[in-house]
């Protein structure tokens, strides 16, 4: 401090130094670099290599590799434990020192808000909310028109009315429940085989179209099944929902009653209840058309078996995933969470998860990450000029593929549903085990 | 130092009783006392109401599905009733090498040194529209179709459920075999009996007990199973579990827990039944 008074230099710059001195001086007792290099404000502290957050998720979310870059980057460890999604709630509500990141799922956070597990972000905390895309900031697609409102829409699951995080609100506010990290639109899987051609299925009619007697899976979990029957039934004008993301007992009974008959018509071939199962079911040709995500698809796809996530005129089925910090996360644990939150969406992450078909909200950073042909492929919607990789290195796709249903917002863009928790659940649940057992 | 008769009881007792107090009393007076409660979504709202039992009676779903657990229950104890009998009689009284009766009883094990999930799920392929099975069948122009029906059906569900349980039918009733005395077989040979008459008035009666612990195991297996009928129909039967394992997954414990609590009531009345109808207790005491 005495050189720096007596150097005679401007007030600013006497400040910057001190802030150098001082850091530099911490920073000789830890081996951290790369968040400096990175560009991350880095939390210089002695005891940063002792802390390990855990971070639980979907297996889909959380992984290792992301965990370990993490780490490299930011200097104190990850630990990520992939788990199925009632556990997750469970262990939230019952055990939530269990964990330190929620990897949230959209609907989940309808249930999770208010129970004071998880801790409210307030937006200056987020230093990439200003780049994330518009769906999740203002609810509306790039081009200007409002994102659909069935089901639990980004506006619906991603803001507290306050900082107490009691209440959701219903738009935009400065206290976020999570950050969103990942997000994609689902539709129905096919073989074009044994349908005839891509071309032949266009709508989500032909979800329960005769034709695919014997040869259509739903998934067999109530909150998404009933989704995409719905999806089904309003495309084949059988029933017309107020909501199909928060049905009515009277539109359960009547989806419910039409499902029952489908089955005793022998149309359903399975109700599928893992990811294992779905791509078995279509690799196999045991079915034609039926719920995926679009990561078996492609599992089936790299057996050699022509499989197409096929984008319907009625719009995709749109999902989202996002981390909050846990509440009971208090000085350094709760500023390395922070960090961790900040790092995540800053491009290494968002391209791990491109190469398995999944979005970031930020997708600038994302670009940075990823070859232009990867880019291209992935985000562009153009034909692949090399062969792509997963991010394991596995080959996915030839040259000159090109991804199904196109771009980021041809895909995004036409979502027309959100994945979804109603209030009737119960009921939901109740009907829903009547089907599977009729 | 000398440990009175009571004390001794008591030692040989307790070890047996702490597990069974601890992992199989509290946890199921624990599920009693969720049965009563209330829920909301996440939470679990302790109170006392009887709604979660209501809605079982009243819900024509549950009668439904302990039917076609039942009707499970019923075929696969059949089957490997024929089947498990078969297997001991022939180990007991046709193999007359001890070497050979050993090598054999362990051979119909062999399959459980795999998982139980690996077993049933290799059915699949085998049973599958593209499968094994209807190729063989094709190929053989037996069919010149696919048959549908032997996949995600309540007939692979059968399958799968016999050739996992069959064992468990085996060796009780193995056991009960071997206990019998030979003496007693050729007694009645020199008096004159008939094969069928031996197995019908000497052997059969006294495999009683192993009959009836191997019921217990199959059956009880059956009703309380929803993995093999979840993977095998394709989810398109339900059982008792499967249903409760539904309301677990969206985390509605209270309703889960009063169906888990009549489950069990029902399996003891069944398990009373046949101790009933067989005293296990004195003939293994014989």
């Amino acid at each position: 401090m005495a050189e720096a008074t007596s150097g005679g230099r401007g007030s600013s710059g006497l400040t910057r130094r001190s802030l150098l001195q001082g850091t530099a001086a911490a920073a000789a007792g830890v081996a951290i670099g790369s968040g400096a290099v990175t560009g991350f404000p880095t939390i210089w502290a002695q005891n940063i290599k002792d802390v390990t957050l855990t971070h639980v998720g979907g297996s889909y979310a959380a992984i290792k590799e992301i965990g370990d870059q993490a780490y490299k980057d930011l200097g104190f460890k990850i630990e990520m434990q992939a788990v199925d999604p009632g556990t997750q709630l469970n262990r939230s509500l019952t055990q939530p020192k269990s964990i330190d990141i929620n990897n949230v799922d959209s609907a989940a956070a309808v249930f999770l808000a208010g129970k004071g597990v998880l801790r409210p972000i307030k937006v200056s905390e987020y230093k990439l909310w200003d780049k994330t895309v518009p769906i999740f900031t203002t609810g509306k697609f790039p081009d200007g028109k409002p994102i659909p409102t069935q089901g639990i829409s980004p506006m619906k699951a991603g803001f507290y009315t306050d900082g107490s995080g009691k209440k959701l609100a219903t738009g935009p506010t400065e206290f976020l429940t999570i950050i969103p990290t990942l997000y994609n639109a689902d539709t129905l899987g096919i073989r074009p085989d044994l349908v005839g051609g891509r071309d032949k299925i266009t709508s989500w009619k032909d979800l329960i179209d005769p034709k695919y007697k014997g040869k259509a899976a739903l998934v067999d979990y109530a909150p998404v099944g009933i989704m995409d029957v719905a999806m089904a039934l309003e495309a084949a004008g059988e029933i017309k929902y107020v909501d199909k993301g928060n049905m009515t007992k009277a539109e359960i009974d009547k989806t419910t009653k039409l499902l029952i008959d489908l089955k005793k018509q022998g149309h359903f071939r399975a109700f599928w209840s893992n990811f294992d199962q779905s791509v078995n079911l279509m690799a196999s040709g045991e079915v034609v058309i039926q719920s995926m995500w679009s990561p078996a698809v492609t599992a089936v796809r790299s057996r050699g078996i022509d499989c197409y996530f096929v984008p319907l005129k009625e719009g995709y089925r749109g999902w989202f995933v996002g981390l909050a910090p846990m509440a009971h996360l208090t000085g350094l644990r709760l500023d390395c969470a922070m960090e961790y939150l900040n790092w995540f969406n800053s491009g290494w992450q968002g391209a791990f998860i491109a190469k398995q078909g999944y979005y970031s909200p930020v997708i600038e950073t994302v670009q940075k990450f990823l070859t232009p042909e990867e880019w291209d492929y992935w985000y562009e919607g153009k034909p692949a000029a090399v062969d792509i990789k997963d991010p394991y290195g596995n080959l996915m796709e030839k040259k000159g593929a090109i991804r199904d249903g196109g771009s980021l917002w041809q895909r995004e863009g036409h979502v027309a549903v959100w994945n979804t928790v109603m209030d009737e659940d119960k009921y939901l649940t109740k009907r829903w085990n009547e089907f599977v057992s009729a | 130092m000398k440990i009175s008769p009571a004390l001794a009881s008591w030692l040989q007792v307790g070890p047996l009783a702490v597990i069974l107090v601890l992992f199989f009393g509290l946890p199921m007076l624990v599920v009693l006392a969720a049965s009563f409660f209330d829920f909301d979504h996440m939470t679990i709202i302790p109170t006392f109401i009887l709604d979660n039992y209501q809605d079982l009676f009243t819900d024509p779903t549950t009668l439904r599905l302990y039917v076609s657990s039942l009707k499970f229950a019923v075929i696969v104890w059949v089957i490997t009733l024929v089947v498990g009998f078969a297997v001991a009689y022939f180990l007991v009284f046709h193999v007359q090498s001890l070497l050979i009766k050993i090598g054999l009883f362990l051979l119909c094990s062999v399959p459980f040194w795999t998982s139980n999930i690996i077993r049933m799920i290799s059915w699949i392929p085998f049973l599958g529209r593209n499968g094994i099975f209807n190729q063989m069948l094709m190929d053989a122009h037996i069919t010149s179709r696919p048959l549908e029906f032997l996949l995600f059906s309540d007939f692979a569900v059968v399958v799968a459920y016999v050739h996992l349980f069959t064992l468990f039918m085996v060796v009780p009733i193995f056991n009960a075999m071997a206990r019998i005395d030979t003496r007693l077989i050729e007694a009645a040979k020199d008096a004159g009996a008939s094969r069928f008459a031996i197995l019908w008035e000497i052997v059969l009666p006294l495999s009683k007990s192993g009959i009836a612990l191997g019921t217990i195991f199959v059956v009880t297996q059956v009703m309380g199973d929803f993995f093999v009928v979840k993977v095998m129909s394709g989810g398109q039967s339900g059982s008792v579990v499967s249903a409760l394992s539904n309301q677990i997954q969206e985390l509605q414990y209270p309703p889960a827990a009063a169906s888990a609590v009549i489950l069990v009531i029902v399996l003891m009345l069944m398990v009373a039944g046949i101790l009933r109808v067989v005293d296990v207790r004195k003939e293994l005491a014989t």
